[in-house]
């Protein structure tokens, strides 16, 4: 069930748009910012709220690489493989956060502590390479900086 | 007209449509696949490439995409130019990258556009040598089977699903090479409109799944021209047969009526046809002797000696018609038996509907606008009706007009009408009026500009002071509320404004004046000068055509056999159970000595009969019927004769030549039957026209009801002989039970099949039209009737009826029709009782609170004498003190609506 | 050397708020605006200046304003729209610019609109963006507190309210019309430009959209007046520019130069030049969908017109630098891979070639070349080719393959012929 805070502040969304569709975005991201993705049950609540069809938002939302419709870890990690990253070597960072964690891209750790994906360029190219991880920025990464920052997460 | 030069060589074609449309219709072919005539450009699939170049000293060109670029004088453009044909091989290169191959396990095989245009742009080795992409596929419910990886992602199911007919149950989803077209999660298909994806997909994702049962490829199924005789609107069809069972049901293009689109109640009711429970044999049933086992299958001679001695014996005959048979079955019995004998098979608040309504089209000013000219009136007022389940096609015009106000927005901004994507972005979800009156919620009000929910009584009195308001001289309704008033007002306002208004009323709401309302607020409209439309639906196949021809009601039928100077009753297809209660059936039946029934499924009425013929349905018989338009339109039998079914009027033919050997009015054939009808009916007179007679020959020869390509006539036969047999006879249409014959396209009544050489698929109906979108090659088959009449004196309606208001204790039961179930023949249908409702009686919330009901608890209620016991069915938009019951649904037959009805308490709770 | 933009930015540092803002300056070109200069002033000023998008295809900015439809009979409410989407690979100065002076932008912003006559204004940030967006959110709020925006601008009688949009991701939203899509809650697939959006943009209506980089320069213009504007270049291009380098060379970063500052200055003055070691090779000059220049443009100018000349494009004149030690098979595997996955999956020769294009150098570059496929890469660099997609996507995307067979030919011939990369 969404909560009555989740769905006050989709409805705060639905008052600036002009149609209830453009605040489907919006009302997804609310519902990830909580629930972290978007289960088949809270895309039928958000549909209904908007009095949309569940088949309208997920069309929109398998759109988009940022809307979750499978479960992730308690931290999401980007790893950005565009191509300043990779002409300054992200594979080794890639690398290494996959043997650390034991995870490809599109996976979860076990103990659902990490989802790894790939993003697309982070804006960041001066530093690359770079991750993000929750939304924080790491640029200049090497090895050792990268196992301090995944330590920080733990 | 403009100039436009294609590779070099001038040519006039109609300003400011785009390139593909106007090359197509020169006789060109260009691939494509995302532009579709009725849905027009969105310029997605890349296919349609042409080169372009800015005038005649420009040798470079670049490339455009001729169904995106508009064609205006001096446009000169190539479609051969070296570099254009390398893309457009592409662009097929790049759609068969991960395209399965399985052309020959995959139900489009044969009538593929994806095969077609691929042939066409010449693509011709494969170079890709990775993996191929794939998808799960859905269970879409019984009409449509899904077959995901085949998808070329043109992007035209979601567009037809959801933009043209409002589906919301289906989308596209995911990006780049990963997308995928269904739904959410298994599960069925909502939108009655679905089975157009099986000819608006270009491959083999979307198919006939009832084909699929009984699997024939395109060329070896045989096809006739044939009209739907599921509701009054008459698309037209074409029935494909084999080994004696229909196939499958698919559109025929006809500009003026259904153009590229059926229902679903059209394409996949013909099922019944190869249902369990149809009559193959003629029966006489021991009148003596009342048990089942009594039903003795005879020969042909035998019955009609049976029939000649009761017609020597009778003290009188009468014989009732049938709304849903053809014009010359009709007309026949009605030679049989006399005029002042013959009696339409319709119930007394039907007939005298369908004859006011005829009254209206014939004497009134305004004209019946067909399916094409509804899509282009700009407000619509719908009163009593409920579309999309009693003339579903209709619907979907109706879903194409309210479009049309909002169009000028993008005709402001100069964006062309064909540029669909630009004038939806530009319009967005604004829409013209369109106001529904219904008692209960319509698949239409997500449409309405405004709904109202009150019963029939009010609509129509509230019809008739929307008329008041356009035209002071129609007559006002004195104590209507002033809320109501200032709706009316309102109307009133939007249809004057209008260029094309149109009234849209009918049968469905079973009440007169409803009717009467409609014709004073069309009537007023074109007493103020607008070009008004007034469109009434009406309920079966052929009702207009009946009621055209004229006869007494049932109720009159059922007087004068109580007056005991008949005892002998021809029924042509009809149950009259479905006509009238029971009881009175029952009596009537009784009461006569010889029940003799021409049909072709076991009804309750056959099961009463003493003589039963069994007659073909509408796939194996040829005749006319008339639509609600007043439009006759010819059918063709698509199977040949098969054991002992004949056509009703063949059957009538026989028995005419049995029982009154020496008759003068000699009736052979359907030739001299439609002959014979003109002569008696001058509104009759284009039947002659209607289609070319039975001796039409095209270069000498027949037009054959089989392809070019139609494979085991030698073989199809060999277990009976090895012998390959004589084709079948058909002496009654130039059509003919072979493969030999007329290799061109036939007069445009005599389309079988869509066809042209490079053209499988359905698409090739652009090579039958003289131009895109526009009527077939020497006009559109069927003949309008009726037109509005110019000098006729017409009066206004004036018997305003009383408001029904509440009743204490009782209830106002309706009639709710349902595009499945509620159809007679249609409802046998496999996958349509799939889709039907179970029996209900539909309540309002407010009443099922009053009576403590929830969903599904059992009511019982009185409606004329008879006793109902049904689950609640509990319907919020019904406003309170209405009950509403699913017409045509099992037990329900028969009971006349509207109808006071007692709700009685359930002892058992 | 004047950097207008960035003057006020430190890099690693926190934004101007609003009282910082307007004690360098900020918020007079706006009050100038609404005070004393008519719409059309403005417009002439924009105009004369000789401004051009810095989003990535370089058009007039001023010639772009003047397609929105006059005042008269235009449908409302009208739309402005700054784009802050900058996921082209290669691309940061957006960034920049939005987290080191966010009210830089908005009143950029409010001048425009005003220009132009929107009342209803959106930032389109993508998600990714989050301090950028925090910070922009914040100035908002300031702005409003202020009267910058809402009702009543200043007393001049202008409304303008202006909303943060955070994208929920894919680089196809940076594309204009497909923004608007993403915006009215629709898959981002692109629009078709005619009728341009400056007469049906979001939900129909007229709709301006710009770089962000682009408003960013609209105070200074009325601050200082076109002339100075165009006096800040070093060609017929108005003002400075942001630019930026990434790859393997001493300092990657961004400076603010003036328009047409060379490739070689750029580089080697600012980036330091190469690391030790390492040899230039070629650079996508406008980022990842621009064709590569080689050691002979070291010396092109960075304007639009001089870049064209060249062989690219200006692109968002931020450059990604490829080395000697550094496969260009491999680095343009990587950019076909991106442009696969971003492509929208509207038209087909994007959807189905692009990842074609990707798999076939993946396997050049895992040593499973074969001949061919040289002649399938260029095949598609016709098939993706300009007017045969439906928007600049694939186009863009074939821009630095068309190039690599041009420049680095040889390096694809040894991969196929020695079925192994010679970098690994
Ligand atoms: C695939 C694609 C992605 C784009 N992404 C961006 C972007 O992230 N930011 C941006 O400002 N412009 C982007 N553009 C360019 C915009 O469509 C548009 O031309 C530009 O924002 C207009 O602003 P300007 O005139 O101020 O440059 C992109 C274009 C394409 C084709
Ligand atoms: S080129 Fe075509 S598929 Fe690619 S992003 Fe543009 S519209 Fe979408
Ligand atoms: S038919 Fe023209 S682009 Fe698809």
């Amino acid at each position: 069930m969404l909560s009555d805070e989740i769905k006050s502040e989709i409805q705060c969304g639905l008052n600036s748009c002009p149609t209830d569709r453009c605040a489907i975005l919006e009302a997804l991201q609310t519902v990830q910012r909580s629930h972290g993705w978007i289960s088949d049950e809270q895309l039928r609540e958000v549909a209904e709220f908007l009095n949309l069809t569940v088949e309208e938002v997920d069309g929109v939302a398998t759109f988009y690489n940022r809307i979750y419709r499978r479960p992730v870890g308690r931290h999401i990690i980007l790893v950005c493989d565009s191509v300043s990253c990779w002409i300054m070597g992200f594979e080794n960072i890639l690398d290494y956060i996959r043997k650390r964690l034991g995870i490809d891209f599109g996976e979860t750790t076990h103990d659902g502590r990490f989802t790894l994906l790939p993003i697309q360029c982070l804006g960041a190219c001066e530093q690359a390479p770079a991750i993000m991880i929750d939304g924080q920025l790491y640029g200049y990464l090497d090895r050792d900086k990268i196992e301090a920052i995944l330590r920080s997460y733990e | 007209m403009a100039t436009i030069f294609i590779d070099n060589i001038p040519y006039q074609v109609q300003d400011g449509q785009n390139l593909l449309s106007a090359c197509l219709s020169l006789g060109f072919n260009i691939p494509y696949f995302c532009w579709h005539p009725a849905m027009h450009a969105v310029g997605a699939c890349r296919m349609c490439a042409v080169k372009q170049f800015r005038d005649e000293n420009d040798t470079r060109g670049s490339i455009v995409m001729s169904c995106m670029t508009p064609a205006t004088d001096g446009t000169r453009i190539s479609i051969e130019d070296d570099d254009v044909r390398e893309f457009r091989a592409g662009v097929i290169e790049f759609l068969m990258i991960n395209h399965p191959h399985d052309c020959p396990v995959c139900d489009e095989g044969g009538e593929c556009h994806l095969q077609d245009m691929t042939v066409m742009s010449g693509h011709v080795y494969r170079r890709y040598r990775f993996k191929k992409r794939t998808y799960l596929n859905q269970n879409l419910g019984p009409f449509i089977n899904h077959e995901m990886n085949r998808c070329i992602q043109c992007y035209r199911c979601v567009r037809f699903y959801r933009d043209y007919c409002g589906g919301r149950d289906f989308n596209v989803f995911g990006a780049h090479e990963r997308i995928y077209f269904g739904r959410c999660a298994d599960g069925t298909l909502e939108n009655e409109f679905s089975g157009n994806l099986v000819e608006v997909c270009p491959t083999g994702v979307f198919t006939d799944k009832t084909l699929r049962k009984h699997y024939t490829r395109k060329w070896d199924l045989q096809t006739a021209p044939s009209v739907c005789p599921h509701c009054g609107l008459g698309c037209n069809t074409i029935v494909g047969e084999r080994y004696g069972s229909v196939r499958r049901i698919l559109n025929r293009y006809n500009h003026e009526v259904n153009g590229y689109f059926l229902c679903d109640r059209g394409r996949f009711g013909y099922e019944f046809v190869n249902g369990s429970n149809r009559v193959l044999q003629p029966i006489i049933r021991d009148s003596s002797n009342n048990s089942k086992n009594s039903n003795q299958p005879v020969q042909e001679t035998e019955v009609l000696e049976h029939l000649a001695k009761i017609w020597r014996s009778s003290k009188g005959i009468i014989g009732l018609g049938s709304p849903r048979a053809t014009l010359e079955a009709n007309f026949s019995l009605r030679s049989l038996v006399g005029p002042e004998n013959f009696y339409l098979g319709m119930s007394e608040p039907e007939s005298k509907m369908i004859s006011r309504i005829i009254q209206v089209l014939r004497s009134g000013p305004v004209h019946s606008p067909s399916l094409r000219e509804v899509e282009l009136c700009d407000a619509v007022l719908i009163l009593g009706e409920d579309v999309t389940n009693s003339a579903p096609r209709l619907a979907l015009s109706l879903r194409q007009s309210v479009r049309q106000k909002s169009m000028e927005i993008a005709d402001r901004l100069k964006i062309p009408r064909w540029a669909d994507a630009a004038v939806r972005q530009a319009v967005q979800s604004k829409k013209g009026p369109l106001f529904i009156l219904s008692p209960f919620a319509t698949k239409l009000d997500d449409i309405a500009t405004e709904t109202l929910r009150i019963d029939p009584n009010d609509i129509a009195r509230f019809g008739f002071q929307v008329a008041h308001e356009i035209n002071h001289e129609a007559p006002e309704v004195a104590d209507l509320q002033p809320n109501l008033k200032e709706l009316a007002i309102r109307i009133a306002a939007a249809l004057k404004q209008a260029s094309m208004p149109l009234v849209v009323s009918g049968t469905g709401s079973g009440t007169l004046s409803v009717i009467n309302a409609a014709a004073n607020v069309a009537w007023a409209l074109s007493d103020k000068g607008e070009k008004a439309g007034l469109f009434y639906t009406v309920p079966e196949c052929n009702s207009l055509g009946l009621g055209l021809m004229g006869g007494g009601s049932l109720r009159e039928c059922f007087e004068k056999v109580n007056s005991d100077s008949v005892d002998t009753l021809v029924i042509l297809e009809n149950d009259l159970y479905r006509r009238a209660p029971a009881e009175m059936v029952e009596s009537i039946l009784r009461k006569c000595k010889h029940t003799i029934v021409i049909d072709h499924l076991f009804s309750k009425t056959i099961q009463k009969a003493e003589v039963v013929f069994p007659c073909g349905t509408f796939a194996e018989t040829t005749g006319s019927f008339v639509n609600s338009e007043g439009r006759v339109q010819r059918l063709y039998r698509a199977m040949p004769e098969t054991g002992e079914i004949l056509e009703s009027h063949n059957w009538i033919l026989e028995i005419i030549k049995t029982v009154k050997p020496d008759a003068t009015d000699h009736l052979l054939n359907i030739d001299s039957i439609c002959e014979s009808i003109t002569r008696e009916f001058s509104i009759f007179k284009p039947l002659l026209e209607l289609a070319p007679s039975s001796q039409f020959r095209a270069i000498g020869q027949k037009i054959p009801r089989q392809s070019h390509r139609f494979s085991g006539r030698t073989s199809m036969s060999a277990n009976i002989s090895v012998h390959e047999p004589k084709p079948p006879d058909d002496s009654e249409s130039p059509l003919s039970f072979s493969m030999e014959g007329y290799p061109g396209i036939p007069p445009s009544s005599l389309i079988q099949r869509f066809w042209a050489p490079g053209w499988n698929s359905g698409q090739s109906v652009n090579k039958f039209q003289s131009e895109i979108n526009g009527p077939l090659l020497g006009g559109d088959p069927g003949k309008r009737l009726i037109e509005p009449s110019t000098g006729n004196k017409w009066n206004y309606f004036s018997d305003i009826p009383e408001a029904n208001g509440h009743r204490d204790k009782e209830w106002l039961a309706l009639p709710k029709f349902h595009i499945f179930g509620s159809e007679e023949l249609s409802r046998f249908g496999a996958s349509i009782s799939e889709r039907a409702p179970k029996p209900y009686v539909g309540i309002s919330s407010q009443d099922a609170d009053l009576l403590d009901k929830k969903e599904g608890e059992k009511v019982s209620l009185v409606i004329d004498n008879v006793l109902l016991n049904l689950p609640a069915h509990i319907i919020n938009s019904l406003p309170r003190g209405v009950i509403a019951l699913p017409v045509g649904i099992s037990n329900l037959d028969g009971i006349e609506l509207p109808a006071w009805a007692r709700i009685v308490e359930n002892s058992n709770g | 050397m004047e950097r207008p933009l960035t003057k006020h930015i430190t890099i690693g540092g926190g934004p101007l708020n609003l009282s910082e803002y307007e004690k360098v300056g900020g918020y007079e070109a706006c009050r100038k605006s609404l005070r004393t200069l008519t719409p059309d002033n403005i417009l002439q000023l924009v105009k004369d200046s000789n401004l051009r998008g810095r989003g990535g295809a370089g058009f007039p900015t001023g010639l772009k304003w003047c397609s929105m439809p006059s005042l008269q009979n235009s449908p409302r409410p009208r739309y402005l729209i700054a784009d802050a989407d900058e996921m082209e690979p290669g691309a940061f100065k957006d960034r920049i610019l939005m987290e080191g002076n966010p009210h830089q932008l908005i009143e950029g912003l409010i001048i425009s609109a005003y220009s132009v006559d929107t009342e209803i204004g959106y930032i389109f940030i993508r998600s990714e963006y989050t301090l950028a967006a925090k910070r922009i959110k914040k100035a908002i709020e300031e702005a409003y507190e202020k009267g910058y925006l809402g009702f009543n601008i200043l007393g001049s009688g202008f409304n303008f309210e202006l909303r943060l949009h955070v994208s929920s991701g894919r680089y196809i939203c940076g594309e204009g019309t497909a923004l608007a899509n993403s915006i009215e809650g629709n898959r981002a697939v692109p629009r078709h430009k005619v009728p341009r959006q400056t007469e049906s943009g979001l939900w129909g209506m007229p709709t301006l959209l710009n770089n962000v980089e682009t408003l960013c320069n609209i105070p200074h213009i009325i601050n200082n007046g076109a002339v100075w504007f165009k006096n800040l270049s070093k060609c017929k291009d108005g003002g400075t520019k942001i630019f930026g380098v990434s790859g393997k060379v001493k300092k990657p970063g961004a400076w603010e130069l003036p328009m047409g500052t060379t490739i070689r200055e750029i580089l080697e003055e600012h980036a330091g030049g190469m690391l030790d070691g390492l040899k230039f090779r070629g650079t996508l000059p406008g980022g990842a969908s621009t064709d590569f220049l080689v050691e002979q443009h070291l010396d092109v100018p960075m304007d639009y017109d001089s870049v064209q000349k060249a062989g690219s494009r200006f692109g968002t004149g931020t450059m990604i630098v490829l080395d000697d030690h550094t496969c260009p098979v491999g680095m343009v595997h990587n950019l076909e891979s991106f442009f696969a996955r971003e492509s929208c999956g509207w038209c087909t020769p994007c959807r189905e070639g692009l990842p074609w294009t990707a798999k076939i150098l993946k396997a050049i570059e895992e040593g499973k070349g074969e001949p061919g496929d040289i002649e399938i890469l260029e095949f598609h660099i016709r098939a993706l080719g300009p007017g045969r997609t439906f928007c600049a996507l694939a186009p863009g995307a074939m821009e630095p393959l068309r190039s690599a067979l041009k420049f680095f030919r040889e390096d694809f011939d040894t991969h196929i012929r020695d079925k192994r990369c010679p970098w690994r």
